[in-house]
This record gives structure tokens, C-alpha cells and sequence, in this order.
């Protein structure tokens, strides 16, 4: 990381000296395509051997997916091997490729594992352990409901992330300005803010008017303590030599809150919104399991009603997949808004 | 620096202001006790004079400046810009704190823009502010943000952050400190010349008793904390002037003298 940071950070200056060209002129990498393109022509193999498994013996269920999966398997695989050895020609996509081949490789095996360890011979207890083709079936046969849970969690935890990173980020920096918000603010802060938001799903599903409603204050709460703290705490660590120097240079205090305690603290802000972000999924899931009747959190309490447990994994792995993006979304963000934080601090 | 011509035009002067320090005194409060730091110093400064001010680390001299800025009331006493109190920051008196304390966030050209910006006149005085950048010859970094600086090029922006405002006093804490002697002596020109060209007042702390002679009209000495004023010597001497100067020379070693330093020659 801090390899690649200080090479970054080389190429800006160079470019700026227009000095570029020089730096641009890389090595080739011609002569070792056919050595890098191993790890991928394993990595086909492996894909193989998964398509393979599907086939060779008979399931142990009654699965209808079986056959789709194994050509898909066979496609990957074949993809895999074409672009391997093409990967300078293929610019981003094939670097990308050659990369990630030890874990196409190491997925290609899990996959192989786990078809056989369920659907050909259930060496894992069948109910609870669904195979591969299984959880495809979910997806292909319930996609309607499927996509429905997602439009509703997505939009609340949207809705109620938002409001909540907004009244934490106004609320942090008003405490972290002004006295005396702070004197009133910062007890009730200190009384409520550790409570774990889902302690108030009672008391938020018989006062608000709808569940839903109840739902986004339960999210927006969750996420603005922690986005209130940390927007505070960086607001009132900001050096007060920033302060006389923009003082001196004619700041009135709308300047030196908009253009220097929020850019100085906006580091501080994102770990804020980073920790509300975890808290609040906890509280989407539990307030959809409990009180909203829609979104994945339902889907997967409705699936383990109904023992359909191919259902509940392909709702985990929608949801985990919906988490992790949110969380690379918020990255990109603060990588964009905090260029200049690179090479000042380790990321 | 090639600059200078195109920033003769780019930044017009502007006439200095007289300032007045009277019979200020301040103090700290430090754990309950009171620790005196300035003792009733008072001089004048008229305007368009450049005034040094040397003494002992941990005198004052800093403290001094941030009440010149109007970044703090004295405790006792009263400072006056062209007669009139100085109440609190304004841009006429831009100070080069001795830290560069640029922001981390802005790259060089939005740091140096930040005065107009505060001001609200940005997008007339844009040209204003590559100008200054030029004139401390950084132009190729105006894109560069702080931290890929080195100490004496944030110096120079912090310079030239201070310059795109048109002091009338411009308040220098050590503000080549930071720099190699070759780079400092080629701004020590730089500074004399645009002093002289602009006319604004300038006040300089500095710890370098040559550079106070080489630059100013008058080096007001302080005495250890509290600061008191210890001499204040005139520097009669024409521009541009050269360091070898025998008259320069003397008057350095009395300083060094007045400062303690004697045992050294
Ligand atoms: N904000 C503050 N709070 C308390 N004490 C302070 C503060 N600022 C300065 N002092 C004290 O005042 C004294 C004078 O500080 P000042 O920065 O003015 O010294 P200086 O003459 O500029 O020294 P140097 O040449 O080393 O920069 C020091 O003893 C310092 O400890
Ligand atoms: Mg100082």
C-alpha cells in the first residue's frame, strides 16, 4: 500500500513538472504472458471438474437446475481458458483476470466440494446443507420475490441511512461548534446514543404511525450516533492555527465552519459513517424480521418458517453481496472526497 | 526570480500603514499561574517601515505578532492601525505565521486563493493569485498538495498566501526559518525588493541577526520573558544594500552583543 501510495504520489508531482512522459514509458510485459496465464489454465481445470461433478453422478434430490449449472460451469471454464492467454489484448478486464486466477482456482474447488459433498453424496446433512444447483433454482425460480425483498430493504436502509448520516453530521458539527448546543446536546448524547437502537423497536412500532416509518427512525438513529460522535470529535480537533490563519485572512465564521472545520474533520466523518453503516444493516434485518413484513430480513425469516433453506442462503448471499457493495460504494466516496489525505496517513 | 517583472503589474501597491503599539502588556494563564510575557512595550512603526524584531526564544516575540493580527486583546495597553484600535483580524494585516499552516486539503493555488475567497473576490482576483504563486516560483506545483511540499516551499506558499492580499501591514514570523541558506538569501532579496516596490509596512521576527540588519530600517531588540524593549537600533544605511557592508557588520556585532552573544567573537 504504501508502495503504490508513494508511486501515485511520484506520478502526480512528475505531472505536474511535466515529466510525465517519462514516467509513462513502462516495461513490457509481453514475455511473460504464457507464464501468468498458469494459475488461470488451473483455474479452467478446476471449473471442469465442478461441471464434471454435477454430471457424473445422479443427485440425491430432486433438483432441476442440475444440468443448467454444469454448462454453466463448462462456460466459465472455457471463458476462462480463451481469455487467459489473450489477457494483454483484453486491457482491464484480462489484467483483472489474471489477477483474481488463484481465486477462480480456489472457487472452482469449493464449488467441486461442495456439489459433491451435498447433492452426490451427502456427507453434510441434506436439508440444512442445499447444494449448489439448489440455491440457482432460488434464484431463477423466485426471482419475483426475490427482487421485491430487495427493492424494500434497499429502500429503506437508503431512506434511513440518509437521514440519519445527515442528522448526525448537522448535529456533530453544532456540538462541535457551538458551545452551547453542545452543553444541551451532549448529555442527551451521552444518555441515549450507547442505547443499541433495536432496544426502541417496541416503543418505535406502537408510536410510530407505520411500520415503515417505524423502521427508518430505528436505522436513522443507528446510524447518527456514531456519525454524530465522530463528526463532533472532528470538528473539535481541528487545529486552531487553521482558524487564525483564515481569521486573519478575512474568514467570517460561515467560512471557517463550511471551509475549514468540515473539510479538516470530513476524515473523522467517514469513520463515522462507516460504523453507522455496519449498525444500521443490524437494525434493517431485525426491524424487517419483526415489525416491516417485506424486505430480505422477512424473506429470510419466511424461509426458515417454511424450512426452505436453499431460500434463506440465496437471501444471505443477496444480502451480503448488497452490504459489502454499500460498503465499496462509501470507500470510492471518501476516496474521491479525501485525495489529499493520501500520503498523509496510511489507509 | 523571473516572476518579479509580471508581478510588478499584477500586484499594485499599496500605501502601508502607520502602527502604533502602546503600553502593551499580556500574560498567560498557565495552570492557575500567570506567566507574563509581554511587559508594557510600546514603539511606532510609520508606515512603509520595515521593523525587525529580535530576542531570545520564548520572549514573546510570537505573542507580540498575534496581537498585532488582532488574533487576541493585550491584557493591558492598546494597538492602533493608522491611529485607529485594532479590534480584531482584518486583511489589511496579513500575517506568515511561523508554522506554514497550510491546509491539508486545498492543493497550493486554492491555499493561496483562500484570502480572496474568505473576502468573497475569487473570480476577480484569480489572476492575482497565480501571480503570487509565480512570484515565489512554484507555479508548476500550484496543483500539489501541502504534504507533497517540501518545509521551504510550503514556506513560500504560506509567502505568497499572505502577499495575493495587498497588506498594508504584512506581519513575517520567521518566515525563512524553514529554508537553506542559498534559497533563504535569494528570498531575503525577494522580500526587500517587493517591500520596496509595494510599500507596505512590513514587521519581521526573526532569529538571524544578519538578516535583521540586511532587511530592515530599524531592529527592535526584546530582553528575555517578559519581553521588554532591550534597544532600538536605525539601520541607515541605503537599499540595495550588500552584506558585506562594513557599517552592517558593526551594527550586527552590537546586536550579537546586546543579545549576549559577545563570548562568540
Ligand atoms: N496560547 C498560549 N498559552 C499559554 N502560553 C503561551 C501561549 N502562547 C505562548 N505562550 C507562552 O508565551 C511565551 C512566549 O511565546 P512566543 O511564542 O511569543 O515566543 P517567541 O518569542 O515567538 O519564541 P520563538 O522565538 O521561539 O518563536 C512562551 O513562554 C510560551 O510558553
Ligand atoms: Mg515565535
Amino acid at each position: 500500500m504504501s508502495m503504490s501510495s508513494t508511486a501515485s504520489r511520484t506520478a502526480e508531482l512528475a505531472q505536474s513538472a511535466d515529466e510525465g512522459a517519462i514516467l509513462a514509458a513502462r516495461p513490457l510485459a509481453l514475455p511473460a504472458s504464457l507464464w501468468a496465464s498458469g494459475p488461470a489454465i488451473f483455474a479452467s481445470l478446476a471449473w471442469i471438474g465442478f461441471g464434471l461433478s454435477c454430471l457424473l453422478w445422479e443427485d440425491l434430490g430432486d433438483w432441476s437446475r442440475t444440468h443448467e449449472l454444469a454448462i454453466a460451469a463448462f462456460v466459465i471454464a472455457a471463458g476462462i481458458l480463451v481469455a487467459a492467454p489473450n489477457a494483454l489484448r483484453l486491457g482491464r478486464f484480462g489484467k483483472g483476470l489474471q489477477l483474481r486466477a488463484p481465486w477462480l482456482l480456489a472457487l472452482g474447488l469449493f464449488f467441486t466440494l461442495w456439489e459433491v459433498a451435498t447433492a452426490k453424496f451427502a456427507w453434510l446433512p441434506l436439508p440444512f446443507f442445499p447444494p449448489p444447483q439448489a440455491i440457482i433454482e432460488v434464484y431463477t425460480d423466485d426471482l419475483p420475490k426475490l427482487l421485491v425483498s430487495v427493492w424494500a430493504s434497499v429502500k429503506l436502509q437508503l431512506g434511513g441511512y440518509a437521514i440519519g448520516a445527515a442528522a448526525g453530521f448537522l448535529t456533530g458539527v453544532s456540538i462541535g461548534w457551538s458551545r452551547s448546543v453542545g452543553y444541551w446536546v451532549h448529555p442527551i448524547l451521552r444518555f441515549i446514543g450507547p442505547l443499541p437502537a433495536t432496544a426502541w423497536l417496541p416503543f418505535a412500532f406502537f408510536t410510530f404511525p407505520s411500520s415503515w416509518s417505524a423502521s427508518t427512525f430505528l436505522i436513522a438513529l443507528a446510524t447518527a450516533f456514531p456519525v454524530t460522535v465522530l463528526t463532533w470529535s472532528g470538528v473539535a480537533s481541528v487545529s486552531n492555527a487553521y482558524y487564525d490563519v483564515a481569521r486573519t485572512l478575512g474568514a467570517k465564521p460561515s467560512f471557517l465552519v463550511l471551509k475549514v472545520a468540515i473539510p479538516a474533520a470530513l476524515p473523522h466523518v467517514f469513520v463515522g459513517l462507516f460504523m453507522g453503516l455496519g449498525s444500521s444493516f443490524a437494525v434493517l434485518v431485525v426491524a424487517e424480521m419483526i415489525g416491516v413484513k417485506a424486505g430480505l430480513g422477512w424473506y429470510l425469516q419466511w424461509a426458515q418458517g417454511w424450512a426452505a433453506y436453499a431460500n434463506m442462503y440465496a437471501a444471505l448471499i443477496v444480502m451480503s453481496l448488497l452490504c459489502s457493495g454499500a460498503i465499496t460504494l462509501l470507500f470510492k466516496t471518501r476516496d474521491r472526497l479525501l485525495v489529499w489525505q493520501k500520503g498523509v496517513v496510511k489507509w | 526570480m523571473v516572476a518579479l517583472a509580471i508581478a510588478e503589474q499584477e500586484l499594485p501597491a499599496a500605501a502601508g500603514a502607520s502602527l502604533d503599539v502602546e503600553a502593551v502588556s499580556h500574560a498567560f494563564d498557565i495552570d492557575g499561574a500567570v506567566l507574563p510575557v509581554l511587559d508594557n512595550v510600546s514603539f511606532s512603526v510609520k508606515a512603509s517601515e520595515f521593523v525587525a524584531l529580535l530576542g531570545p526564544s520564548g520572549c514573546g516575540k510570537s505573542t507580540l505578532l498575534r496581537l498585532v493580527a488582532g488574533l487576541e486583546p493585550p491584557r493591558a495597553g492598546i494597538l492602533r492601525e493608522d491611529g485607529d484600535p485594532i479590534a480584531g483580524p482584518f486583511p489589511s494585516r496579513v500575517v506568515v505565521f511561523q508554522d506554514p499552516t497550510l491546509l491539508p486539503w486545498r492543493t497550493v493555488w486554492h491555499n493561496v486563493a483562500l484570502g480572496p475567497e474568505a473576502q468573497g473576490i475569487l473570480k476577480q482576483q484569480r489572476h492575482r493569485v497565480d501571480a503570487a504563486i509565480d512570484l515565489v516560483g512554484l507555479s508548476t506545483f500550484r496543483n500539489a498538495y501541502p504534504h507533497q511540499l517540501s518545509g521551504g516551499m510550503a514556506q513560500r506558499v504560506a509567502l505568497a498566501r499572505a502577499l495575493v492580499n495587498d497588506p498594508r501591514i504584512l506581519i513575517l514570523d520567521e518566515p525563512l526559518g524553514k529554508l537553506d541558506s542559498l534559497t533563504r538569501i535569494t528570498m531575503q532579496a525577494e522580500i526587500a525588493a517587493l517591500w520596496q516596490r509595494s510599500g507596505f509596512t512590513t514587521l519581521l521576527v526573526t532569529h538571524d541577526v544578519e538578516e535583521a540588519v540586511f532587511l530592515a530600517n530599524r531592529v527592535i531588540v526584546f530582553s528575555d520573558r517578559p519581553a521588554r524593549i532591550k534597544a532600538d537600533i536605525a539601520v541607515d544605511r541605503p537599499y540595495p544594500r550588500h552584506r558585506g557592508d562594513p557599517k552592517l557588520v558593526e551594527l550586527r556585532h552590537e546586536i550579537l552583543g546586546l543579545l549576549g552573544l559577545d563570548a562568540t567573537w
